[in-house]
């Protein structure tokens, strides 16, 4: 198992982006000049080190021996009974290395940083689990390495935050804006424009110019590769549904591509409902957006009429984001998956009910995924199986839900 | 990709006559609607008495991704004013009442345009002459440049100092009014000018092309503004202006103050 890295599944019908970074109308490079002989230098040097047998045994051992994967599917026994329907299939992301998905790709990323002889790193994060699984790979492989973060962020993900300075990486807290991630993506776009010669700006989600969301979703794939293998090894068939939570998508682009081409699969992304989809107080682009230009892609977004991004809310900070990558968008205008809304409340109760009936703490993000699976599951019937993709762990959230229950720690 | 025809307008015209007298074009940019709603149209006035020869004109963005510290600010102050798309052409047609002459460049990001039905016709309408969009690198920019030239206006191109000499091969091709050479790794208002690079680079694009090349970010005074335009067909100045209004108590200081800096950078050019 786990063999294959870069490549898609044996059936190679779908076949995107283009080489320009099309998935259908969405995708592309909207970026200042500056910035686009880096973005080709990457796409160059990504589409040789794809194939590159010595980098793909690189990428390979650092995934089994420094993050830990694969990651085990895992029954949920005893939510499968209390929900009373298909029986739910954890994959088990919240047990890689610094305890989200997010490691697969910033691995894979300091990698390609290294190679291309850049001796900084910087990123981007809400949740903090980006910022933290690329500290981790950058004092790993002795980069410097800036994390830029909203001020929001930075105080309620204050776990994060330490660890990131405990891996030697420098916090700066963005105050601009919506002081959220979308802020923080800003910033970094700012850095990385002036110091495009020496840093590589490692994004931490499928958005972003090309080829951003491509290699981002190539090094999270890994995650439905195994899961797939797992489900025919351990289950002797495929998911009927594959649930993730949508942020800007990085964890459901990972599970959701090894399973494109399995038509019989449905694929459901989860995306922060917030106070109520209809409530306007969200951040759900694909349930309530419209297509516009953000941050380097042509995807679904959050914006009014004189085209100025909105401020979204969501309990979770890693989903708090008015854009999406582009190839959710792409997959919701041609069918091939849908997306569904989750607010904070029935985020928080499946939350409760993970911890309380499978011992498991998941992270509010992934929470939303949980939501749906709380909410379907018992409509369909026992004979039929869901995959989630559990994320990431809830350590980080601890305060936020505590504050929540009225406690302080 | 076809050649677009120059268009022959007021942006055309304003170099064609610059160059008759052997002079420097000085491009200013503000940011529509900073401070006040009310400081813009007698600051476009007050630029051009002072001896600037085309406007540049900031569609206020939530997201100015490619801005220094100031005009990020000059954005923030703009929205909370409730500027809009169209109110800053509503100042474009204020300011034609009684100019006619000086061209409007509007400055942004696609994402406002595109949410505007009918963005060309109605920014022409208004009087605008040509579109810079920061997010819009060549690749993107061929259904923008086309729908812009339908109605007679440019879609002026930026070069970089990372620009590879065969893409600045490839933009030039297309360029129309005139282009803008990025002088330095960075966002606007920094201050890390280099006029030997700048020189280097401006005499490379210059054997490319015979569309003016103006040179914008990092150039704030008479002094660096002078420096660069031996090296090009003319300058831009934005940032040092944005704080100079920003700092400004109310439109008579700030028009004042704008027209005192331009005349000093235009008598640097002119030196
Ligand atoms: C555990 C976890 N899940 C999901 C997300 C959302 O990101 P994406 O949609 O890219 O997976 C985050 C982001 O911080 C996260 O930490």
């Amino acid at each position: 198992m786990a063999e294959p890295i870069l490549d898609a599944n044996a059936a190679q019908t779908y076949a995107q982006p283009t080489d320009s970074g099309y998935f259908g109308q969405f995708g592309g490079r909207f970026v200042a000049e500056t910035l686009t002989h880096a973005l080709d230098s990457l796409a160059a040097l990504y589409a040789e080190m794809k194939d590159d047998p010595e980098f793909k045994k690189e990428l390979h051992e650092d995934l089994a021996h420094f993050v830990g994967r694969p990651t085990p599917l895992y029954l949920a026994e005893r939510l499968t009974a209390s929900l009373g329907g298909a029986a739910v299939y954890l994959k088990r992301e919240d047990l890689n290395h610094t305890g989200a998905h997010k490691v697969c790709n910033t691995i894979g990323q300091a990698l390609l940083a290294k190679r291309m002889g850049k001796p900084r790193v910087i990123a981007e994060t809400g949740a903090g689990q980006h910022g933290v699984a690329t500290a981790t790979v950058a004092a790993r492989l002795g980069l410097a390495c800036d994390v830029y973060m909203g001020e929001e962020d930075v105080h309620r993900q204050s776990l994060n935050v330490y660890r990131m300075k405990l891996m030697g990486a420098n916090v700066i807290p963005v105050t601009s804006g919506s002081k959220t991630l979308k802020d923080a993506m800003n910033e970094a776009m700012r850095d990385w424009v002036t110091n495009v010669d020496d840093t590589h700006y490692i994004i931490g989600t499928v958005a972003g110019p090309h080829p951003y969301p491509m290699l981002v979703r190539d090094f999270a794939s890994i995650i439905g590769q195994e899961a797939r293998a797992q489900m025919l090894q351990q289950v002797g068939k495929l998911p009927d549904v594959v649930v993730a939570c949508v942020g800007g998508g990085s964890n459901a682009m990972g599970i959701f591509h090894p399973f494109i081409n399995d038509a019989e699969v449905d694929l459901v992304g989860v995306e922060a409902g917030g106070h109520g989809v209809s409530t306007g107080a969200h951040a759900a682009p694909l349930n309530d957006g419209k297509v516009g230009v953000l941050h380097g892609n042509r995807s679904y977004l959050m914006s009014d009429d004189d085209g100025q991004v909105m401020e979204t809310h969501s309990v979770s900070a890693g989903l708090d984001y008015p854009g999406v990558g582009p190839e959710h968008s792409y997959l919701k205008d041609i069918g091939r998956a849908t997306y569904a809304a989750a607010t904070d409340d029935e985020a928080m109760e499946a939350f409760r009910m993970l911890n309380r009936q499978e011992g498991i703490l998941p992270a509010l993000e992934t929470s939303h995924a949980l939501a749906w699976v709380v909410e379907n599951a018992p409509k369909m019937s026992a004979d039929k199986t869901i995959l989630v993709n559990l994320s990431g762990r809830g350590d980080k959230d601890i305060l936020t839900v505590a504050d929540i229950d009225g406690i302080t720690l | 990709m076809d050649a677009v025809p120059a268009n022959q307008g007021r942006i055309a015209a304003e170099f064609a006559r610059l160059a008759q007298h052997g002079k420097k074009a000085l491009v200013t940019f503000i940011t529509a609607g900073d401070p006040g709603i009310d400081f813009t149209v007698p600051a476009m006035h007050s630029l051009v008495a002072g001896g600037a020869n085309l406007l540049e004109l900031g569609i206020p963005f939530s997201d100015p991704e490619a801005e220094g510290p100031a005009i990020q600010a000059a954005n923030e102050r703009a929205l909370a004013n409730g500027m809009t798309l169209a109110k800053v052409l509503d100042m474009v047609v204020e300011f034609r009442a009684s100019n006619s002459t000086t061209p409007v460049v509007l400055m942004g990001y696609l994402n406002s345009v595109l949410a505007m039905t009918n963005f060309a016709q109605r920014a022409k309408d208004a009087g605008v002459d040509g579109l810079i969009m920061v997010n819009l690198p060549q690749e993107e920019a061929a259904d923008l440049r086309h729908t812009l030239s339908a109605v007679g206006m440019d879609l002026v191109s930026l070069i970089a100092p990372t620009t590879a000499d065969p893409r600045a091969q490839e933009i030039v091709t297309t360029a129309s009014g005139f282009l803008y050479y990025v002088s330095l790794k960075g966002t606007t208002g920094s201050g890390a000018l280099a006029v030997d690079e700048v020189a280097e680079r401006m005499s490379f694009l210059q054997t490319l092309t015979d569309v003016p090349i103006c040179v914008g970010f990092g150039i704030k005074d008479a002094k660096s503004a002078a420096a660069v335009s031996a090296h090009a067909d003319g300058v831009v100045v934005g940032s040092a202006l944005v704080q100079l209004m920003a700092d400004s108590a109310d439109p008579n200081i700030a028009a004042e103050r704008l027209h005192s800096a331009a005349a000093d950078i235009r008598h640097g050019l002119d030196g």
